[in-house]
């Protein structure tokens, strides 16, 4: 289907269907038990799971393909971000334009950028990258807000006033983003026994996007020019030598990440209009490198699956405090109880970075390809016990001639 | 790239496919029939503590959640019953908010814009949190201030200090009740008049951020008063922990007062640095040098330790004051916690306190309601004094304290002491004064 192949279509028709399915998949535990802690089926964080899906997806086109480790990818997702806040604040706030924008300056933004850091490779492209980024968040933070030329309004964030001209803006239409009409809040809450489920439409059109952003990266994934960035990671220099011209390619690379990042910028904002600097920090580039690692650099799948798990451990670890602890473990004898509430501490609540990294390491250190690799070893692990098992049987059941 | 040619049955296909995602969304348009948003339904109330756990602010954020755990167990007819015996309003009865158990959750806002609204996005849409109070930051506080608004939920700002927040930011669903730089401008510059005479040069240094400006902007408006001249204003980066660059300059600029428009450490580093460079042992102009810190804490006079002795600065609030609701919260944080309150910690508190009562005087959780009962509120026994809510851009009004760092502390909590208690007429301002213009608060939201 579409041009794919039948593992690719597969894979495609099995990320529709989690995406399609989440409030379902990630509110598995009722409302009100013990374990609701756990669930993470609000609107928030699951349109935060698809939108750095996104921004991940974008950024394994770059590393994943051609081995180019950006550290400023952060910066293009602010740029986007901030487009699209201008957009609301000029036009309207309908969301299709500020989309639109986003992703044109994040190309416009990264095609410098890329130009000029492409000059270089390795460690030097990073910290390049790394500059570039950094450069842009403090031009964001102070320099491009002063009071006398306000483009970023600084620490605060650029958000939408009453007295901001928005020349589209119709009259009875709703005063927050929304697609001809359908503000990005709306949520239908599905109340089934006691299990609620929350439908947002932002979420349903952040996943809609992602879908087609993700069928995008296949297809540049099994196309030659895919090929030829898969070239450039495994010998540029040979590639080189033998007459080929690999900036074109690499620059194209940058340019599409930049704007797979630029998209995702645009969709935060138009789920939630406020663009703030240090979404261009140096930390919010390193976290999509973390996402892409541990989900499986180079694999269609893995940095989706990265976005969503570092996320979830940000969203949900991060509000377990000791209140909640103490309620979990009410039934253990007094001294036991605070006991096991110390020892479970530093890893819940503030400490989820603790918790993050811990698994991050394992993942790296027993599972170098990520958690496409973990998955795929389990996969073969029941094939193979399968596989055994059919061969005890007809061993048993076809005996020789 | 494998090319296809269009068939019929593939465009049949793609087409329902298509068809099916633009019908997707009119399953949206089914309109709830709660009243506002998260309106509690059961025995119990959530209350969202937004506050930085981790970050530079971090030790104040945690001083603002030990505060609202306090609140909460008052609330709730635990403890020793703290500022609810001294309140002038006795709505609140020890039972609740509205008879419904007090329950709370906690975010982190990592003093990020964005965090801080992710966090409090997740309190209201999944913990259904109906009001969200905390934070150390001013550009937090108007980032989460519009959040609530659009939410429909209430707002009650922590600490917060610059005029934007109550000012062009300013939000119908917010409140604060911290002062703000307009108000230490005011209450500062007849103490300094007093101590260092009317004929003084200042050299302002000043993070470069939306605070560090409307703080310097306040400061230099309300000294030019006075007869001082501003000899320059240098705008550091906020990032900066050295800031000894910044500091030759002032040696030779014939200025003899230094402003020091910082906060949290970027204060603790440049006043460290000033010292160090021996500024206060310096003559210029033939009076003694002399430092200002505008806008002090607890936790930063902690940090600068021995090098804030004499500087003076401004407050919300202080442990060390004499009043019926300082003495009551100060006994109760003290017996909690073993330590005293700073006043971080003392403005949630308060705030939840006076969200408490307004629901209670309103008779209900919906936000209009709470708006309604908040504005132009006159209240006492929380601290500072009689104070006042305003109504037109929802800000407090109440006595202002003067500080200076302790010659001889006693212990490690008295290193701020009072110099003046400023009177509340001294530092109210027009709701249209120029630092303030721009904003306009809209309507109440009740969201849902």
């Amino acid at each position: 289907m579409f041009g794919l192949n039948k593992k690719d279509t597969s894979l495609l028709i099995i990320v529709g269907l989690l995406t399609l399915l989440a409030p379902f998949i990630l509110n598995p535990f009722p409302e009100g038990s013990a374990m609701a802690q756990f669930n993470a089926g609000y609107p928030d964080l699951m349109q935060r799971f698809v939108i750095f899906g996104i921004f991940a997806i974008g950024f394994n086109i770059l590393f994943g393909l051609t081995g180019y480790l950006s550290f400023g990818h952060a910066a293009f997702l602010g740029v986007g971000s901030y487009s699209a806040v201008w957009m609301f604040k000029l036009l309207s706030y309908n969301i299709i334009p500020a989309i639109a924008l986003s992703v044109v300056v994040a190309g416009l933004f990264s095609l410098l950028i890329g130009f000029i850091s492409l000059r270089r490779s390795g460690i030097y492209f990073s910290i390049l990258t790394l500059a570039f980024a950094q450069m842009s968040f403090a031009l964001a933070y102070s320099v491009l807000s002063n009071p006398k030329f306000n483009l970023t309004n600084g620490e605060t964030g650029l958000q939408v006033y009453a007295d901001d001209p928005q020349i589209l803006q119709v009259a009875n239409s709703p005063d927050l983003p929304h697609l001809f009409g359908l503000p990005m809040r709306a949520t239908y809450t599905m109340d089934v026994g006691a299990w609620s489920f929350d439908f947002n439409a932002g979420y349903y059109l952040c996943a809609i996007i992602m879908m087609v952003v993700f069928y995008l990266s296949i297809r540049i994934f099994r196309s030659p020019f895919g090929m030829m960035l898969r070239a450039v990671k495994s010998n540029q220099q040979r590639m080189n030598y033998t007459g080929l011209n690999s900036k074109p390619y690499t620059l194209a690379a940058f340019v599409i990440s930049g704007m797979y990042a630029g998209l995702a910028g645009g969709l935060m904002a138009a789920m939630d209009p406020l663009a703030g600097a240090e979404r261009m920090q140096w930390t919010a580039s390193g976290e999509v490198v973390l996402m892409t690692i541990l989900g499986g650099t180079g694999t269609l799948i893995g940095p989706v699956l990265g976005a969503g798990f570092i996320k979830y451990f940000e969203n949900i670890f991060s509000k377990i405090n000791d209140n909640v602890l103490h309620s979990w473990f009410a039934f253990l004898p007094d001294g036991l109880e605070d006991a096991v509430v110390f020892v479970i501490h530093p890893f819940i609540g503030k400490g989820w970075h603790l918790t993050l990294g811990i698994l991050f390491m394992l993942v790296v250190i027993y599972l170098p390809g990520g958690l496409v690799e973990g998955g795929q070893r389990l996969l073969n692990r029941i094939k193979r016990k399968k596989s055994k098992a059919d061969d005890a049987k007809s061993g048993k059941t076809e005996p020789a001639e | 790239m494998t090319t296809k040619s269009v068939t019929r049955r593939g465009v049949l296909k793609s087409g329902a496919v298509a068809g099916t995602g633009l019908a997707l969304p009119t399953i949206f348009t089914a309109s709830s029939a709660a009243a506002y948003t998260n309106e509690p339904t059961g025995g119990s109330v959530t209350l969202g503590f937004n506050v930085p756990q981790t970050g530079p602010y971090a030790e104040e954020g945690n001083d603002e959640l030990l505060a609202q755990q306090l609140a909460v167990e008052h609330l709730n007819g635990e403890g020793d019953g703290g500022c609810l015996n001294t309140f002038t309003s006795k709505a609140l009865k020890g039972n609740g908010i509205l008879g419904k158990k007090v329950e709370f959750v906690t975010g982190d806002t990592q003093t990020k814009s964005d965090a801080a609204r992710a966090s409090a996005k997740s309190m209201i849409e999944k913990d259904g949190a109906i009001m969200i109070n905390g934070g150390s930051s001013s550009g937090v506080a108007v980032a989460v201030q519009g959040l609530c608004q659009e939410a429909g939920v209430i707002f009650m700002a922590g600490l917060t200090h610059a005029n934007d927040t109550t000012g062009k930011d300013k939000k119908a669903n917010g409140f604060r009740h911290f002062f703000n730089a307009y108000m230490s401008g005011a209450a500062l510059a007849p103490v300094l008049a007093a101590e260092m005479g009317k004929e003084r040069r200042a050299y302002h240094l000043t993070a470069d951020y939306n605070w560090g400006w409307t703080q310097e902007e306040s400061i230099v408006a309300s000294t030019e008063a006075l007869g001082w001249e501003t000899v320059n204003t240098v705008k550091t980066p906020l990032a900066s922990t050295d800031f000894s660059s910044y500091i030759t300059p002032v040696l030779n600029s014939g200025a003899d007062v230094l402003v020091l428009n910082h906060y949290g450490g970027n204060m603790v580093n440049s006043l460290t640095n000033a010292i160090q460079f021996g500024l206060l042992d310096k003559v210029a102009n033939g009076k003694d040098f002399k430092i200002v810190v505008p806008l002090y804490s607890e936790l930063m006079a902690a940090g600068a330790g021995e090098n804030i002795k004499g500087v003076l600065g401004s407050m919300n609030w202080n442990w060390q004051l004499q009043d019926e609701g300082t003495k009551a919260f100060v006994k109760s944080f003290g017996e909690k916690y073993g330590k005293p309150p700073s006043n971080s910690a003392q403005t949630c508190y308060a705030q939840v306190l006076l969200y408490a009562d307004a629901c209670e005087r309103a008779g209900t959780f919906n936000p209009c309601g709470v708006v309604e009962a908040l504005e132009d509120f006159e209240f006492d026994g929380l601290g500072n004094g009689p104070t006042w809510y305003r109504g037109a851009d929802h800000q407090c009004f109440k006595d202002v304290l003067v500080v200076r760092g302790n010659e001889n502390p006693t212990n490690a909590y008295d290193t701020l002491e009072i110099v003046e208690i400023t009177p509340r007429a001294q530092v109210e301002y027009d709701p249209e004064h120029p630092m303030f213009s721009g904003g306009s608060l809209g309507e109440c939201n009740p969201g849902a």
